[in-house]
């Protein structure tokens, strides 16, 4: 980058030893300058965030550090649990795994119940949003049975099972198949006439009505129905763990507290968060692949 | 010759019931369209001529009377009377390409083969001039396109009898100008049987070969049937100055302004 060839022709006139050279800020390239407002565009969603962490982060160390603190400050928090954290991986048997193990149990259980209350929940939802008389039949018991806490199905269904394995699933099951119900039987319920119309114009048969027009037009409410379902599963299952025992996050979590293991406490709730997260953003992300399209109309 | 017509409306009743309340829409109506003929149906709003043509789509049960297309008698929908739509009804989720693919995989499915059915597909897209926009979903073109895509939708089936459900009704003038002449040339090439429910007496008049007039409901009935002896194909400004053109023009007026002017809307 030499400056005459970026100086005007008033510069080339003058004799080189009078021109008094400005320093003109070094001109960036295109990519350059689009690199740094991408750059700037993503350190403004990530900066803000990281800050309020530092914060808060701070505060609970000044208030945990007094002397008759109760819970430990997050310094402590790290030292203390730093083994679980480098070491997710070791089983020493029994339930002393590391957190990997304790998440992917719990994972496995959410992706049992959950996958099922989707398939029955479409399917049932699909009944009550297409004919109005599975409506009158059904809706009343899923609006009274859909208040039950998660929780207390969990006795029934130990009493019926007699194993936690498939009583935690059940509760799982139980839990997210109520708001996919409710908002499949929505979405059926909203599919415009018009629609219905070119499908009876195009003969259409069942399966092709419900896969080519049924399917696709009530997916935005299908996907609310499993997005709020995810959610609730995972509040679920750290609570039905907890009482279930065995190998899972949820009694991770219990057998910390009985052990006065509060740095473990922590640790996991950390992490119970962030998997809560994930698990919601795959759902939305799914949502918006499928639907695309759809919410536009 | 046959001693039928193509397409026979015999003396259909349409009642409406509604809890203890019956409203009688349309009372005897009988009308016959022959093969390559283009109708349209005319009326206030509220006459019940989409009713009628929902009738004749099968997507309305008829109270008393019956369609019958070439002699048979037909009560439930089908490919063989498609329906232009007035929203045109495109399944957004789908592209350009897709919604037509659909109607003509349905319509074809042991008939064509795939390559066929695609190439039929883009066929009738270049028909409509929509090829370009072939990949575009229905949100992302305008509202003149939407309804050429759902002409070519209802022309890939191949219908008997294609029907148009006030299929300009939601478009600015200019583009509705230039689709009627669209579907002017396309009937001129394939010699659809077209019926055409409108409000429109210019698009009346211009397109059609008869112009069924319909009072006002309720228990609407065909007030009048006018021919429009003008020879295609019409070039719309060498109509517009045209005697016949104009003097049909003044019939359909005078029925629709005079005799059987819309009460509600003085």
């Amino acid at each position: 980058m030499n400056m005459p060839v970026r100086k005007t022709e008033a510069v080339i006139a003058l004799p080189p030893t009078a021109a008094k050279i400005l320093p003109l800020p070094p001109k960036r390239s295109a990519w350059t300058s689009r690199l740094m407002a991408r750059l700037a565009a993503i350190a403004a969603h990530v900066v803000p965030p990281i800050v309020v962490l530092a914060l808060i982060l701070a505060i609970w160390e000044v208030l945990c550090r007094k002397a008759g603190a109760t819970l430990p400050p997050p310094s402590r928090v790290l030292s203390e649990t730093w083994e679980l954290i480098v070491d997710p991986f070791f089983d020493r048997g029994g339930i002393d795994k590391g957190l990997y193990w304790h998440m992917s149990a719990s994972l496995q259980r959410v992706a049992f119940g959950y996958a099922l209350a989707s398939v029955v929940g479409v399917a049932l939802g699909t009944l009550v949003g297409q004919s109005t008389w599975a409506m009158r039949g059904l809706d009343p018991i899923f609006q009274v049975l859909r208040t039950v806490p998660p929780l207390a199905w969990l006795p029934l269904s130990l009493a019926a099972f007699r194993n936690g394995q498939p009583s935690a699933i059940f509760v799982i099951f139980i839990t997210a198949i109520w708001p996919v119900i409710i908002n499949t039987a929505v979405g059926i319920r909203n599919i415009p006439q018009d629609y219905r119309n070119v499908a009876k114009v195009l003969r259409l048969n069942h399966a092709e009505f419900f896969f080519k027009i049924m399917v696709p037009a009530a997916a935005p409410y299908i996907f609310t129905g499993l997005r709020i379902g995810i959610g609730l599963s995972w509040l679920a299952i750290v609570a039905a763990e907890m009482l279930i025992g065995g190998v899972g996050i949820g009694f991770f979590i219990w057998d910390a507290w009985n052990s006065s293991h509060i740095s473990e406490i922590i640790l996991a709730l950390i992490y119970v968060g962030l998997v809560g997260f994930v698990l919601d953003r795959i759902v939305a992300a799914a949502a918006s692949i499928v639907t695309r399209g759809t919410a536009a109309s | 010759m046959s001693s039928y017509p193509y397409l026979k409306l015999d003396h259909i009743d349409k009642v409406f019931v509604r809890g203890s309340t019956e409203t009688e829409v349309l009372k005897d109506i009988t009308l016959g369209i022959e093969k390559g003929e283009y109708v349209s149906i005319i009326g206030h709003s509220g006459c019940g001529k989409s009713t009628l043509l929902n009738i004749i789509a099968g997507l309305l049960p008829v109270t008393t009377g019956g369609v019958l297309l070439e002699n048979r008698e037909v009560n439930d929908p089908g490919p063989d009377r498609a329906v232009v739509f007035q929203n045109h009804s495109l399944l957004p989720w789908l592209t350009v390409y897709g919604n037509v693919r659909l109607a003509v995989d349905k319509v074809f499915s042991g008939v064509k083969s795939r390559a066929d059915r695609h190439a039929w597909t883009l066929h009738n897209l270049d028909l409509v001039q929509m090829t370009h926009a072939k990949d575009k979903r229905p949100a992302e073109i305008s509202g003149g396109m939407k309804q050429r895509v759902g002409l070519a939708r209802a022309l890939a089936m191949e219908p008997k009898v294609l029907l148009l459900d006030e299929p300009f009704g939601a478009l600015d003038a200019l583009t509705r100008a230039h689709l009627q002449d669209s579907v002017m040339a396309i009937h001129g090439k394939l010699n659809n049987t077209v019926l055409m429910i409108t409000h429109d007496v210019d698009e009346a008049v211009l397109l059609s070969d008869r112009i069924v007039m319909m009072t006002n409901g309720p228990s609407a009935r065909i007030g009048e049937v006018l021919d429009v002896p003008l020879a295609r194909p019409r070039k719309r400004l060498q109509v517009a100055a045209d005697a016949t053109y104009l003097k049909c023009r003044q019939r359909v007026l005078e029925f629709l302004y005079e005799r059987h002017h819309f009460v509600e809307a003085a």
